[in-house]
């Protein structure tokens, strides 16, 4: 490393550890031990590839997915802020730059050719090369009636003046279409250009846009139904593995324990190979059984799309899992997610089979639990963990808080998930009053950062009763 | 050892002629983690390819592999180090009478009763090691706790006979299947890489390596089902070595090509759920007959 290098870092690292303060403004846990790692890693990396310089920094800060995503947000927004405010500071402009580089050979340059150069760079895909045309590209149609003043407008209405359209690499292949461009180099060309805007407009208002704080939707990973499942996959995970590892209070202990003849032998040593301390081995937990009672009432159409992909997500990951669904009556559903695995299928299955809500389609919790117990009660045993995903309205029917209470009583733990925030309980005709004192736990629950909460609190209780 | 890895481009050349093919980011964490002696905390779905780095590093650095699997319940005595007690009481009933209490003492707690469990074998070795700890998620967090010391010092205490130190300097390579969150403690001690599947191109390459005699056309078709697979809402979604085997098996088959019928012969190769084959068969195998995909082999 010359001396170059060197002087460079020391200008450097301030702007290093403002980065950092940026990442723990978003939440992310960078420590000073990370940031030595980060200022080591720079060591052995080029200073001119981006590419690296980012994959070196996120190796060391972000360390997981989540992270990863955040970071590359903000690397994006910060070094480019950086890089202006310099600017802006030392009141370099460009600004003229661009108009006279362009009026300069404006007579020699038609938009044909400008069109043409345009697409071959970005097939190309060579990134300087898109950032030059991107500048000229705006210095040419960028002011015409001024810019609409949001950047995305303009950025799309260029797009369109320059006849550039994006394709998969899948259509490509398939129906190659002479004007189309690949889909992901076109989207780096508009990055360029979002850039470039930004940067012309900082340079008119001679100020930095306030930074903003990632909101929310920034933040989450990219969604569709189907990923939003893929969440719930994960969070039950979790669940399933925190119910086998952990919340199973020391209940008979102290019963029937194994010696381990190994350890015992081990520890006989220190008192000189007679074996006056056992050693046990430690008990395994044992596996949870869960039966899940799902609402699926009209009360509760939201939630219960949300339900629904929480029972699916339950049924792949334990073994014994018995699930129900009910409105009125109680129905169960265990061999529908057996055989289905679209969800979908599942959710037709359920409405159209099960056969809940052949009476009024008014829930009746009441009388649900009356069949519960009588359905299942022979298979509740002090190992089962009943959890119930309902609203508690009982459209004014009698709660039978009793037979919910001796379904409480023959099972280990019950939690209960309620799908409305927790300031409408017990209005209206909400019994959640007459079924929490059974509960070992209630919760909100209709998100799934709630659900993450569910888990939590679930492995932390410890069984009252 | 680590002058051995000069530069990015170098470990991904190294790795490449070693039957692996890293991404940008793959490669430059490795050559980060040969440098800095640090440990990498590999993440990503499965069968992406996780445990291959580091076998594939083992080799294109000609360490000795040492392989420690995780699993639940697994303690100290079986990952770190234990006493090998027998031996320990042999030398104890074995004793002479007259032989005072304090040579024994001494004696049944030297070197040579300890037994060495593989991360103690891999920082005792003189040669340096890749030492690949798979599925630490696995683990519980104590034992994550009991690795904080060897990851970031590269010492083991043992109460009995003090500090051991390493005699050479391992390279680390932590997998992780991502079903567990794993303590801060440890992620700030390691470098961290994410793995994901590969985008097509790469995959091609991936499946030419190992399939060099597969017809240009098939494989572009097989590396296409692949994708489409992965992205159904499956079970378990094929790996890499899947997409691998299967290239291997049209080419036994002989298969000019990937259509309805060769899709639903072979495709319990990539797919290893009944429900996942009859999704895979619904979804793939009728857009195969369409011809909707791979036109342009046509």
């Amino acid at each position: 490393m010359d001396s170059s290098d060197a002087s460079r870092r020391s200008g450097f690292a301030p702007r290093l550890l403002e980065f950092a303060d940026e990442l723990r403004h978003e939440g992310m846990h960078v420590g000073t031990s990370e940031l030595l790692d980060a200022f080591a890693a720079l060591e052995h990396v080029p200073w001119t590839s981006e590419e690296d310089f980012r994959s070196a920094l996120a190796a060391t800060l972000a360390k997981s997915q989540e992270d990863r995503r955040v970071f590359d947000i903000l690397f994006e927004r910060y070094f480019f802020r950086a890089v202006e405010r310099e600017a802006v500071e030392r009141g370099l402009a460009e600004h003229g730059a661009i108009e006279d580089g362009y009026q300069g050979d404006q007579n020699m340059l038609d938009l044909d050719s400008l069109r043409n150069q345009i697409r071959n760079a970005v097939r190309a895909g060579s990134d300087g090369e898109m950032r030059d045309l991107a500048r000229l590209a705006i210095a040419a149609f960028g002011r015409e009636g001024a810019g609409s003043g949001v950047i995305g407008v303009d950025v799309q209405r260029i797009r369109r003046t320059l006849g550039l359209k994006g394709q998969s690499e899948q259509d490509m292949a398939a129906r190659p279409d002479p004007d189309a461009v690949p889909r992901e180099r076109l989207r780096q060309f508009e990055r360029h250009l979002r850039r470039e805007l930004e940067r012309d407009m900082i340079e008119r208002t001679q100020a930095l846009p306030p930074a903003r704080p990632l909101r929310e939707f920034d933040r989450a990973l990219p969604t569709n139904p189907t990923q939003d499942l893929a969440q719930v996959h994960r969070v039950v995970m979790q669940l399933k593995r925190r119910l086998a590892t952990q919340g199973h209070e020391m209940r008979g202990r102290r019963r029937g324990r194994v010696v381990d003849v190994r350890r015992t032998m081990r520890a006989s040593l220190e008192t000189g190979g007679v074996p006056l301390h056992l050693r046990y081995r430690p008990r395994r937990p044992r596996r949870p059984e869960l039966f899940v009672l799902c609402d699926v009432s009209t009360s509760v159409t939201s939630a219960s799309v949300f339900f629904l992909s929480v029972l699916h997500a339950l049924h792949d990951s334990f073994r014994k899992l018995r699930s129900f669904v009910f409105v009125e009556r109680i129905s169960e559903v265990s061999e529908v997610f057996e055989r289905e695995r679209s969800f979908k299928a599942v959710s037709r299955a359920i409405a159209t089979d099960s056969g809940v809500a052949d009476v009024s389609g008014y829930t009746d919790y009441g009388r649900v639990w009356l069949e519960f117990y009588e359905q299942v009660i022979d298979d509740l045993d002090p190992r089962s963990t009943v959890i119930v995903l309902g609203d508690a309205r009982t459209n004014g029917r009698e709660p039978h808080a009793k037979a919910f209470g001796a379904i409480a009583e023959r099972s280990n733990r019950m939690f209960w998930m309620n799908p409305e925030p927790k300031l409408y309980w017990n209005y209206g005709d909400s019994v959640m009053a007459a079924y929490e004192p059974y509960c070992d736990g209630v919760f909100e629950c209709w998100t799934t950062k709630q659900l993450e909460g569910f888990v939590n609190a679930l492995t932390d209780q410890r069984a009252t009763r | 050892m680590a002058a051995e890895l000069q530069s990015v481009d170098q470990v991904k050349a190294r790795l490449a002629e070693v039957g692996y093919l890293a991404d940008e980011p793959a490669a430059l964490v490795s050559y980060l983690a040969a440098q800095l002696g640090k440990p990498v905390l590999v993440e990503g779905p499965a069968g992406v390819g996780k445990t291959e780095l580091a076998k594939a590093l083992s080799r294109a650095t000609e360490r000795r592999l040492i392989r420690l699997q995780c699993y639940e319940g697994l303690d100290e005595a079986k990952a770190l180090y234990e006493w090998n007690y027998r031996k320990q009481l042999l030398r104890i009933q074995s004793e002479a009478r007259d032989t005072g209490w304090e040579t024994v003492k001494e004696d049944i707690f030297g070197e040579e009763f300890l037994l060495e469990r593989p991360l103690l074998t891999a920082i005792a070795t003189e040669e340096p090691v890749v030492l690949l700890i798979d599925e630490i998620d696995k683990t519980d967090q104590e034992f994550e706790a009991m690795l904080l010391e060897l990851l970031s010092d590269f010492q083991i205490s043992i109460p009995e006979l003090g500090v051991i130190e390493a005699k050479s300097h391992p390279i680390v390579v932590l997998t992780s299947n991502n079903s567990r969150e794993l303590t801060e403690a440890l992620k700030r001690r390691c470098l961290y890489l994410w793995l994901d599947y590969p985008d097509a191109e790469r995959e091609l390459e991936i499946v030419r390596l190992h399939a060099p005699d597969l017809p240009d056309s098939v494989a572009r078709r097989l590396v296409e089902v692949v994708h489409m697979v992965r992205n159904l809402d499956l079970k378990k979604p094929p790996s890499i070595a899947e997409s691998i085997d299967w290239a291997r098996a049209l080419l036994l088959l002989g298969a000019e090509d990937i259509d309805q019928s060769v899709l639903e012969h072979t495709m319990s190769i990539i797919i290893k759920h009944r429900t996942d084959l009859d999704m895979v068969a619904e979804r793939v195998g009728v857009k195969l007959t369409d011809g909707l995909i791979g036109r342009q082999s046509a």
